[in-house]
């Protein structure tokens, strides 16, 4: 099993390496578009700029090999600005188109709060009958909370957010109710930060390994 | 729904803990390493390491330091001490640090602050103010309390955040080591000044000094230093007095204490 970090030079990958290791991944950072589809999965971490973060994966070349392993239903996980990028766009930059994989924008949080939202918050599951779909809706993939209680406290950075919709899988609130995770088939993404959650956390980041992992034994049964 | 930080500060020098520690449970204390992961397991919800004096050679040790941190430890970090360029700020971050914290350095050069926040985001600065009560206000002063300033501490706050700081660090050098609370006033004006969270340092004592710094402090963060390593005061203990004030913060007891056990 080869888990990818994908490295297309924005922010710290350390820890989200790290985090990834120590919730039983084989983890291997990938810093060039090629490697990806190699993968068995990837993780698509971003931190800070949402326009600086789009034009670094597109001008790097990750877009088309990201867009292949959805199309091949293997699991990926955005992080932050990563899961951010899977939407149309940013308020944050206007003029940068997003990944557009799921539709919707992202949009300040607020008002009436500090931003950004820098804390700890909790989650509360959001029931979404479409999210776990394969591409053909003939399968229900794994929630990436399962097994796990309700009100779970998370650790966000964010100034920006995108509102509930159709693949929403968990709600918080900051001034207002955004997503905290969606979810598409295989396709994560957590607006929180899993690798700084301290144990809850790795049991989130522990549910994906082990998402990977059934999915590969899945293929190799299909192949047989 | 908005909620507090309880932080535990380490002094670190030469990749050591500074300020003498004693507990029971761990090896080696004066491993800033070992003290963060315990302090993780007690419920610390974020981490700042200082290193005020990092030489040319103790900054190589730090980031090795912030590295190893990184390695074990899930929770945000913030590192503090010798930040001055985007070079030293990038090795921090690189290394695993969360977010870097500037202060006398922003005050010499504070174009460093819109620097910082261009190349990593303004959520990775962390502008920290020490203030000391002058007459009817407060002054910025520097270089750990050496230096004062003629910089008033609620023009320099608000300047900082518009030049791009994402959080701010308000230290009271008058409470700094007192245990005599947080300075509660220049707490409510800096908070009522900026609206980026703010972090509460320098003089925490007991149980009340907490939940005064959130009710009339205002503060989104609370660091301590001494009361936690000296073991006066535990993690759980102040979030248990915050909780019973009526103020949301991360409890790590149950509902996920089956996960903490399945933690390898």
């Amino acid at each position: 099993m080869t888990i990818g970090v994908v490295d297309y030079g924005i922010g710290n990958l350390y820890s989200c390496f790290k985090a990834i290791e120590a919730a039983g991944g084989d983890v291997v950072m990938m810093d060039r578009p090629q490697e990806l589809v190699g993968a068995d999965a990837l993780v698509v971490p971003g931190v800070g700029d949402f326009g600086a973060c789009v034009r670094a994966l597109r001008q790097g070349g990750f877009e088309e090999p990201l867009r292949e392993m959805l199309a091949k239903e293997r699991p990926v996980l955005g992080i932050c600005v990563g899961m951010q990028m899977l939407f149309e766009g940013s308020d944050e930059a206007p003029g940068e188109d997003g990944l557009g994989i799921l539709a919707g924008r992202v949009r300040r949080l607020g008002p009436g709060v500090r931003l950004p939202q820098m804390q700890w918050n909790t989650l509360s599951y959001v029931p979404s009958p479409i999210a776990s779909e394969s591409n053909d809706s003939s399968t229900s993939y794994p929630s990436l909370f399962r097994g796990l209680p309700e009100g779970l406290w998370v650790y966000f950075v964010h100034s920006y957010g995108v509102a509930l919709g159709e693949f929403t899988t968990a709600s918080s609130c900051y001034g207002d109710t955004f997503s905290a995770a969606v979810q598409r088939g295989l396709l994560y993404g957590t607006q929180f930060h899993p690798e700084k959650s301290s144990s809850v956390g790795l049991s989130i980041l522990r549910n994906f390994v082990e998402i990977v992992r059934e999915m590969n034994v899945k293929r190799e049964v299909e192949r047989a | 729904m908005e909620s507090v930080r309880v932080i535990p500060c380490l002094d670190v020098r030469a990749g050591r803990v500074v300020k003498g520690v004693n507990f029971l449970a761990l090896r080696d204390a004066g491993d800033p390493v070992a003290l963060g992961a315990y302090y993780e397991s007690q419920g610390a919800d974020e981490l700042v390491f200082l290193d005020i004096n990092a030489s040319i050679e103790g900054r190589a040790t730090l980031i090795e330091l912030v590295r190893r941190c990184a390695e074990s430890v899930f929770i945000p970090l913030t590192v503090g001490g010798g930040v001055d360029s985007i070079a030293s700020a990038e090795a921090l971050l690189r290394a695993g640090a969360d977010k870097v914290s500037v202060n006398s350095s922003a005050v010499a050069e504070p174009n460093l602050i819109s620097d910082l926040a261009q190349r990593f985001g303004r959520q990775c600065v962390v502008v920290a103010v020490d203030a000391r009560r002058r007459h009817d206000r407060f002054v910025v002063v520097t270089h750990g309390g050496r230096r004062e300033t003629e910089i008033d501490a609620l023009e320099w706050v608000s300047r900082v955040t518009e030049l791009g700081a994402g959080e701010i660090l308000v230290t009271s050098m008058d409470r700094d080591g007192t245990k005599d609370g947080y300075d509660l006033a220049l707490l409510a004006s800096i908070s009522s000044a900026v609206n980026v969270p703010i972090i509460a340092s320098g003089g925490v004592g007991k149980q009340q000094d907490f939940v005064d710094g959130v009710l009339q402090g205002g503060a989104q963060g609370l660091l301590a230093a001494s009361v936690f390593h000296f073991g006066e005061l535990s993690i759980a203990s102040v979030k248990t007095a915050l909780s019973d004030a009526g103020i949301s913060v991360r409890q790590t007891g149950e509902p996920d204490g089956d996960i903490h056990a399945s933690r390898t």
